[in-house]
């Protein structure tokens, strides 16, 4: 039943006409642009609130048109090219990234069935049946934008931006990509309307909650924003990878960060929030307005994905880079792995037509056993903050102020060497 | 073949785009010779061992790299697995758990090696 209603969305696009795909293009990529503008306006404004400041509120009703004026400042700036650059790949690397960021939402699903200009269609500029692989791989390749920016700047600063931004993409695509598993088994389709129909019963956050909270939290580090906007940590690295770049290269890079915040929110909305559906008890208004209807509930999810992104940046200080590492592959890798191994084994007891008891059986046994595991790293955890108190609060024979140890957990064991060889000195 | 071409046409739309915006940057900047422009984002110094001129990168990133490649494939083998789950049955299952385990030990060797720290 599932499969029926996609082969229908597959084969409605599938017989657009030209012109028609070339109208929906349009449509798509005018959307994204004014969305990212918007969404610029946005952070900035919300931002301001959460710091009790105003924002953006002079240029247009209400700072509007701010995220415009900001792109024509830009253009009229200078457009240099560093002498140690590697000219072509400089110019290149900007390109690379706005090709892809807007192939990438080719596959989201904005609407079901609609009428456009007269013929029955959705707002959705194609649907293949590997649609999410598609959008990881064509993320992948705009790693590749990152990567040769920072690598032909011939600067150090976009260099190591570049590395530890190509390296936290790479890393959190792993743990993004281990989440989805589980919405496969579930819609047995890797197509993105496929997913979206097999939601009607219930959306995929509720059933699959901790694979959304895993792709919710990659997510976040896929795109290189706060907390996790490492590449771009003004201390450390100036401007992350695109320092030596001015001028409207500089706002293509831009461009294609917001672009791919807007492609994984609506990803997570389409995987997770059930797409273009209505919330449920809801669904009236999809047959009492029209199929255009269904594009509101799509934007409402896609906003408040993007309210999300804001709240966080407002919220949370930037995350150490080791420790974001660490958390990338220590934590979420693992869980992502032993979730997949729960639900399939879930899904393969239901679908033998377990009794409910052997399900909730092996429920119980699983939580029994990761809490065990839980509370053995938690008291392997504590030996060794007790080892290592009880080596650092030795007096010292010098008068040196005690090292706040709570502070200082990394390379922890170096710091008693320090002082023995201050002791024999 | 039919449902590939919107993912051209958008794609020459962002590419279109792109190539405009860059274009355009060069005739709408005003261009004003600088010596000291045109050096590396720097404070003063040139740094010595430059990108393109063959610098350096920690090994840690290659590592990652190869990590990530390690993972990509196990995820390249789970998800037409996840896609045709229902139809595999329990054979399906016990193959994925194997093959999960050995997955996971290479990670605890990695682990345990020291491979996933960074300082």
């Amino acid at each position: 039943m599932i499969h029926q209603s996609a082969i229908v969305t597959a084969d409605l696009l599938g017989k657009d006409p030209g012109w028609l795909i070339i109208v929906k293009t349009l449509l798509v990529f005018v959307f994204l642009v004014i969305m990212v503008l918007l969404s610029i306006w946005g952070e900035r404004r919300v931002v301001a609130r959460m710091q009790m400041r105003l924002g953006p509120n002079r240029v247009g009703p209400f700072g509007l048109l701010q995220g415009l004026a900001d792109g024509i400042k830009l253009a009229l700036k200078e457009d240099i090219v560093p002498k140690a650059a590697d000219r072509i790949v400089f110019i290149l690397a900007p390109i690379i990234s706005a090709t892809t960021c807007f192939m990438a939402f080719a596959v989201i699903p904005m609407t079901g069935q609609v009428s456009l200009l007269g013929r029955k269609t959705a707002f959705q500029l194609t649907d293949l049946s590997v649609g999410v692989l598609y959008i990881l791989s064509i993320a992948s390749v705009g790693v590749y934008g990152i990567v040769l920016a920072g690598w032909s700047s011939g600067s150090t600063y976009p260099l190591l931006g570049a590395l530890r931004s190509s390296a936290q993409v790479i890393s959190y695509e792993v743990a993004m990509g281990l989440s989805l598993v589980a919405v496969f088994l579930y819609a047995g389709s890797m197509s993105t309307s496929d997913i979206v129909a097999s939601q009607d019963k219930w959306w995929y956050v509720v059933v699959l909650f901790p694979s959304f909270v895993i792709y919710t939290i990659s997510m976040v580090g896929e795109t290189n924003r706060a907390p996790f906007d490492l590449a771009e940590a003004e201390g450390e690295l100036v401007g992350g990878f695109h320092t030596e770049y001015s001028s409207l290269k500089f706002a293509l890079f831009f461009l294609a960060e917001y672009v791919n915040i807007l492609t994984v929110s609506a990803l997570a909305t389409t995987l997770f929030l059930g797409g273009y559906r209505a919330l449920p008890g809801l669904g009236f208004t999809e047959r009492w307005l029209g199929g255009w209807f269904t594009f509101v509930w799509f934007l409402a999810k896609l906003l408040a994905f993007l309210f999300f992104f804001i709240w966080l940046r407002g919220t949370l200080p930037r995350l150490r880079y080791d420790q974001f590492m660490k958390f990338g592959w220590k934590v979420l890798i693992p869980i992502s792995l032993v979730w997949t191994l729960i639900v399939s084994t879930l899904r393969a007891l239901s679908l033998r037509g377990a009794p409910t008891a052997v399900i909730v059986g092996f429920t119980g046994g699983v939580v029994l056993i990761l809490l065990v595991v839980g509370s053995l790293f938690e008291a392997a955890k504590r030996k060794e903050q007790e080892a290592l108190s009880s080596v650092i609060t030795k007096p010292s024979h010098f008068a040196v102020p005690q090292l706040p140890m709570s502070i200082s957990t990394h390379r922890v064991p170096s710091a008693p060497s320090r002082s023995m060889e201050a002791t024999d000195e | 073949m039919n449902l590939y071409i919107p993912i051209l046409a958008i794609g020459a739309v962002g590419f279109g785009f792109a190539i405009f915006s860059v274009l355009a940057a060069a005739l709408t900047g005003p261009k004003r010779y600088n010596r000291a422009r045109l050096e590396a984002y720097e404070c003063g110094i040139e740094p010595t061992p430059q990108a393109v001129g063959g610098g350096h990168i920690p090994i840690k990133y290659f590592l990652t790299a190869m990590l990530f490649i390690v993972f990509d494939i196990e995820i390249v083998f789970l998800y037409p697995w996840a896609v045709s789950f229902d139809h595999l049955g329990l054979f399906g299952l016990f193959e994925m758990v194997i093959f999960i385990a050995t997955v996971f030990v290479a990670y605890a060797y990695v682990w345990r090696r020291g491979g996933l720290e960074w300082d």
